[in-house]
């Protein structure tokens, strides 16, 4: 033992498990590669043009002011991508591609710098730069173009490509000159609500069948969610949660009124519901930290869900359900911390 | 999770299951040489440090009391081999302050025979004078405690304890020193066992074995006569199921309330290697003057489960174990609760269940991991057996709100097993930060 031997003094614990944040995060990201592919094979270029935009945007804003702040954390973390492709997801096929360069950088400059970055924030940030294109540009969030239309691998959505600060062109009568058989340009939620007609749950589930206005396939989504949870990248408590209040609302009030609301699988199975209980509702750094808290927080936004959609004027509610959840998250974690060892006092001892 | 409980076996609620490294687990207990110079400092224990007995330039023969308590919460200490008193001086110590040691100079030619006992019959001493000889060996709580044995075996007259906890978990990854004594000293075990009841009043006793150590299950439930009041139980290999608290919840299925001994719920925990070294020492009146030390890690070319004379110095023995390299990280302890030692001047002293030493490259990549803001994953709260919230108590910490950590959060129940820290994806220094908020609240009390 020479004693040139330097010593290296390190608190403990001395070793470390295999979990990281970029870990974590690139699973997100794999997870949701299949969910993004399936989006682009529904509306073809457009779509692909919105989800590379979009994201782009995200991680230039990250970059800047990551910079600018010097705040932990950089594009290796990759959660601005996650942000990136969940906003995109988010937003209808034909959206003016100007706009969602404006709804990726409000995502993380309003969403997530302003509050110190990564793990600080407060709301979902890509259901912030949602909701700020949908204050902005309602019109345009509001134009569905319906899926797998002819020709979408080789011609974009007149309105994708509007110019910026411009109107974007109207994409009817475009439509129009395809002449399709069952073409709709509204969304299942906005037909059932303003129409009254209801989409067939099979053809929700999917999403498969031809010229809906619906986003990625929810059952997809199911299954890139269950490997997330099943690697516990994801508490599974939230999802589960947030469709068991939603299911059982929606079932309360079909077994009630029967008449007038639709069924539980139409109320999970539409919208973007399946889409914000995996993927956006799970959220660590803005969902509660702890057990019980999942689960209220779940059944808050699930509970929220129904209401929005059945008793307002808005046809789809899960955005501001998960905003409204994020909010009550510090509220929703103090009123659940974990019951200390030895705290409660079980008068069970094992018989011997 | 209940439901799981049932295929797994009831135990604790939580916890980590990182990797084992038990790779010494098969290898017998071998003894270390003497070093030229033995170190015994004067506090190795919880309590009030050894008063010396004897004086620069005098002769000591191995197992002769050198230093005495002093006062009950102290223990005396013993020449671990026959020399001379070379010094009586300050000395440094695993945990970096300096502190007053004795310093032998091994006679060479010795044959380091143990040349004093006062051997004594123990059977019918009354539960004081028994406490006394526990006091007279200098043994300390070896699991890493260091808590005087004989004054955690005075258990107080109101507080009747019906079970002896006989911890031989182990739980720490890469220990396996225990593991030996269970295999090897299986009758010295059982003796230690017999008078910590007797000391008891006849409290039933049950050894806790994990489940990673089925052969030293089978050594003590071979020994064990059927139907008595010493069984041995299998437990689920979980960590920390060798913490107090949680060995007492896993076998005797009752919670210490927060604030309290394990004897208000009437159970008492005594680790294995401590009552083995009772059951050798104490019929024989001798004193506690070498321990079996697990010696592993990626630096040690030799690595085993050494018997080492206390006092010898650290860097005598990463010699014997062929450690080097151009940076060390030097372990005492196991690896989730260990203390990096700052100086390999350092002696081994009697709370040192293992020595870990880690070349400083294999470490590099971890202490590169970069560290992220709480991103509030929630796998802390998932592991804390304690059924605290350590992502809440981290951002307490670092805006240094000490006071709400302990009133709000119970700071105080954290025990520091390092689960926390160890599954952190942000690789946030949890334990670290309870560790200097405990301080600081102390020095508030204290103020």
């Amino acid at each position: 033992m020479s004693s040139a031997t330097k010593i290296e003094i390190r608190s403990g614990p001395h070793i470390k498990g295999p979990r990281s944040v970029e870990q974590i995060m690139a699973n997100v990201v794999w997870s949701l590669l299949p969910i993004c592919g399936f989006f682009v094979y529904q509306y073809g270029i457009s779509a692909a043009a919105s989800l590379l935009v979009v994201t782009g945007a995200c991680l230039l804003t990250e970059r800047y002011f990551v910079r600018q702040g010097g705040q932990a954390g950089d594009l290796s973390d990759w959660s601005a991508t996650i942000t990136g492709l969940l906003l995109a997801l988010t937003l209808p096929p034909g959206f003016p591609l100007w706009m969602g360069a404006v709804s990726g950088i409000a995502a993380i400059a309003l969403g997530k710098a302003i509050f110190g970055g990564i793990g600080f924030n407060v709301f979902n940030p890509a259901l912030v730069g949602r909701a700020f294109v949908q204050a902005a540009f309602p019109a345009a969030i509001a134009t569905y173009t319906p899926s797998f239309l002819p020709g979408r691998f080789t011609e974009f959505i007149p309105s994708t490509l509007a110019w910026p600060l411009m109107a974007p062109a109207d994409s009817a009568a475009w439509l129009q000159a395809m002449k399709l058989d069952a073409l709709t340009s509204a969304t299942p939620l906005a037909r059932w609500k303003f129409e009254g007609t209801l989409t067939s749950t099979w053809d929700l589930a999917t999403s498969l069948a031809g010229h809906m206005a619906v986003g990625p396939s929810p059952v997809l989504i199911l299954v890139c969610g269950a490997y997330l949870a099943a690697r516990r990248f994801m508490d599974w408590r939230i999802p589960v949660a947030v469709l068991g209040s939603a299911a059982f609302c929606a079932l309360l009030l079909y077994a009630l009124y029967g008449t007038r609301y639709p069924d539980p699988f139409f109320m999970l199975f539409s919208g973007g519901l399946i889409l914000g209980a995996v993927y956006m509702a799970t959220d660590m750094a803005t969902s509660p930290v702890t057990p019980r808290g999942m689960w209220l927080y779940g059944a808050l936004i699930g509970m929220l869900t129904v209401v929005i959609r059945y008793y307002s004027g808005l046809p789809e509610g899960v955005m501001y359900a998960i905003l409204i959840g994020n909010a009550a998250t510090p509220l929703i974690e103090r009123i659940t911390q974990p019951e200390a060892f030895g705290t409660a006092v079980k008068k069970k001892e094992r018989g011997r | 999770m209940k439901l799981l409980s049932y295929f797994r076996g009831e135990t604790f609620a939580r916890g980590i299951h990182p990797p084992h490294h038990k790779e010494t687990a098969a290898l017998p207990i071998r003894r270390l040489p003497f070093a030229p110079r033995l170190i015994v400092p004067l506090s190795q224990h919880v309590g009030r440090p050894a008063k010396p007995l004897v004086r620069v330039g005098q002769e000591v023969v191995r197992g002769e009391p050198i230093a005495a308590a002093d006062g009950f919460i102290s223990i005396p200490h013993h020449a671990p081999a026959s020399g001379v008193v070379e010094a009586i001086e300050l000395h440094p110590t695993a945990n970096g302050p300096w502190t007053v040691s004795i310093v032998i100079r091994v006679h060479a030619g010795s044959t380091q025979e143990v040349l004093w006992r006062q051997p004594r019959e123990l059977d019918g001493l009354d539960a004081d004078r028994l406490v006394a000889a526990v006091q007279e060996t200098g043994i300390v709580g070896l699991g890493g405690g260091i808590f005087p044995t004989h004054a955690k075996l005075k258990v107080p007259k109101e507080f009747p304890v019906d079970t002896l906890v006989v911890n031989g978990c182990e739980c720490e990854p890469y220990l396996t020193s225990d593991h030996r004594i269970m295999v090897e000293q299986t009758d010295e075990l059982i003796r230690g066992i017999g008078i910590a009841r007797q000391l008891l009043g006849g409290a039933r006793a049950i050894i806790g074995v994990e489940d990673n150590k089925l052969d030293a299950y089978e050594a003590i439930r071979s020994r064990l006569p059927e139907g008595g009041p010493v069984t041995v139980e299998a437990v689920p290999t979980k960590y920390p199921q060798g913490a107090g608290e949680m060995l007492i919840k896993t076998l005797v299925g009752r919670e210490v309330p927060p604030d309290s001994r394990s004897y208000q719920v009437g159970a008492y925990v005594q680790n294995v290697a401590t009552l083995a070294n009772m059951g050798r020492l104490m019929p024989r009146g001798e004193g506690f003057i070498e321990r079996v030390i697990t010696v592993v890690g990626s630096a040690v070319a030799k690595p085993g489960n050494y018997l080492v004379p206390l006092g010898t110095p650290l860097r005598f023995l990463l010699d014997c174990v062929g450690a080097k390299d151009e940076a060390l990280e030097v372990v005492f302890g196991g690896p989730m609760m260990g203390q990096a030692i700052a100086s390999l001047d350092a002696p081994v002293t009697k709370g040192v269940s293992g020595i870990l030493v880690f070349r400083g490259r294999d470490l590099a990549p971890r202490a590169a991991r970069r560290t992220y803001p709480c991103i509030k994953c929630g796998e802390c709260i998932e592991s804390c057996p304690m059924g605290l919230n350590p992502s809440t108590l981290g951002m307490l910490a670092v805006k240094r709100e000490y006071g709400r950590m302990a009133d709000d959060y119970r700071l105080g129940a954290c025990f520091e097993c390092g689960c926390c820290t160890y599954v952190c994806p942000a690789s946030i220094p949890l334990v670290q930060h309870f560790r200097v908020a405990k301080a600081v609240l102390k020095g508030r009390k204290a103020a």
